[in-house]
């Protein structure tokens, strides 16, 4: 049986300081490959200062068809946003 | 319809426009046909490079050659962002490679052709490539997320493409005769392949209703050529070119031009495997498959040794 490697998740973070965002995958079959992968791939043209990479199956997602359930907590928290309160008229810079 | 009357959270999601995610259920014949869809753009990336490869020794410059090799590796580039985009609908790389070898998963056609000249390379840069633009943009709102985001990236890449090819073209059209006669004969060669490349037309498309009613496809095969036609046919003209088609002319009420008659008796014998190329590319594609076999054996062997070590 012919093998293509292992399945590595790869993000990218486009200026120092910034998020890491997923950008794709690579197949590689360790770390040290699948990080040069994933230069080479994905980061032709400076779009990154720094990258992870993670096998895909240390990956836990949750599942699209629990997801009312899931984010329920939130959504009668309305109080978190500070849209919800009051202000007095007249106050500034709050 | 109305939202509340369809029934599945699929249709729902397709109706409003959102992205299906690897992990949302979706119909068995919404899976198939995006895998069949987006390998046969892989293999087309993939297979595409070789015409290219053909010119990186005898590309006429230093600088030429840069573009070039950077060009090529980026269509690689985008065939792997495409076979990971497939492999999230549950299908290996493995078996995605064998369907291309075993003939059951196709390339596009357009590859079978070979390039004869240094202009060649400016043609598929220029035409190849924009043709391929122009319907890589509209996927971009393909209903399947993997899909669409692959897209994005792809596109932002091509135009790079396109524009080093019209360069090419441009800059034989201000040279000798004989290096004009040379553009001039891959335009003629590669124009009418080019505007295959968008598929059958709309009245004869075997695989469009679905596609549409799903969203996978957003405009049709006509739509797009009509688009790739308009903008070609003025870029031609500014440096001297000659569409090979005297059919051609501009029709004021559709806003667009009219073109004279594909020939898809060629098309159908190239897809059958008659082009001037298609043994070739798969000789090729097949052994160097083989070739790299020891590199992966010997990757995960690496792995193995180095997971008894820790």
């Amino acid at each position: 049986m012919d093998t293509q490697l292992d399945l590595w998740e790869v993000f990218i973070q486009g200026k120092s300081g910034g998020q890491f965002m997923h950008a794709g995958s690579v197949h590689a079959s360790d770390k040290e490959m699948a990080l040069k992968y994933a230069r080479d791939l994905y980061t032709r043209r400076n779009e990154g200062s720094a990258i992870w990479v993670v096998l895909s199956t240390h990956i836990v997602a949750s599942l699209p068809e629990d997801a009312e359930m899931f984010f329920d907590p939130a959504n009668d928290k309305i109080y978190r946003h500070p849209t919800f309160y009051t202000m007095p008229e007249g106050a500034l810079q709050i | 319809m109305k939202l509340a009357e369809l029934e599945s959270p699929f249709e729902r999601k397709i109706e409003a426009e959102e992205k299906i995610e690897p992990r949302d259920t979706m119909p068995e014949a919404y899976r198939l046909h995006l895998i069949r869809q987006i390998s046969q753009h892989a293999h087309s990336e993939v297979i595409g490079m070789q015409p290219e490869g053909n010119w990186v020794t005898r590309a006429p410059s230093l600088r030429a050659k840069q573009i070039l090799l950077a060009k090529i590796q980026d269509e690689g580039g985008h065939g792997l962002y495409l076979y990971s985009a497939a492999e999230t609908l549950g299908i290996s790389r493995e078996e995605l490679i064998l369907q291309l070898h075993e003939g059951k998963a196709k390339y596009s056609n357009i590859f079978n052709y070979p390039t004869l000249t240094w202009a060649d390379i400016g043609a598929i840069g220029w035409l190849v490539d924009g043709a391929a633009i122009v319907n890589q943009v509209a996927l971009q709102r393909t209903s399947y997320g993997p899909y669409s985001r692959a897209m994005f990236r792809i596109c932002k890449e091509e135009s790079f493409h396109q524009r080093q090819g019209y360069e090419i073209m441009a800059t034989m059209m201000k040279g000798t005769a004989e290096q004009k006669e040379m553009a001039q004969d891959a335009m003629n060669r590669w124009w009418w392949p080019s505007l295959m490349m968008f598929g059958p037309h709309d009245s004869d498309s075997p695989h469009s209703g679905d596609a549409f009613k799903w969203k996978i496809k957003r405009k049709s095969n006509d739509e797009l050529r009509q688009k790739f036609i308009d903008k070609t046919v003025q870029q031609a003209y500014v440096i001297g070119l000659t569409i090979p088609d005297p059919l051609l002319k501009w029709n004021e009420d559709k806003q667009g031009y009219d073109h004279g008659p594909i020939n898809w008796q060629e098309f159908k014998q190239v897809i059958a495997g008659n082009g001037p190329c298609n043994k070739q590319r798969m000789e090729h594609h097949k052994y160097w498959h083989e070739e790299g076999r020891w590199v992966r054996e010997a990757a995960e062997a690496y792995k193995q040794r180095i997971s008894t070590l820790n």
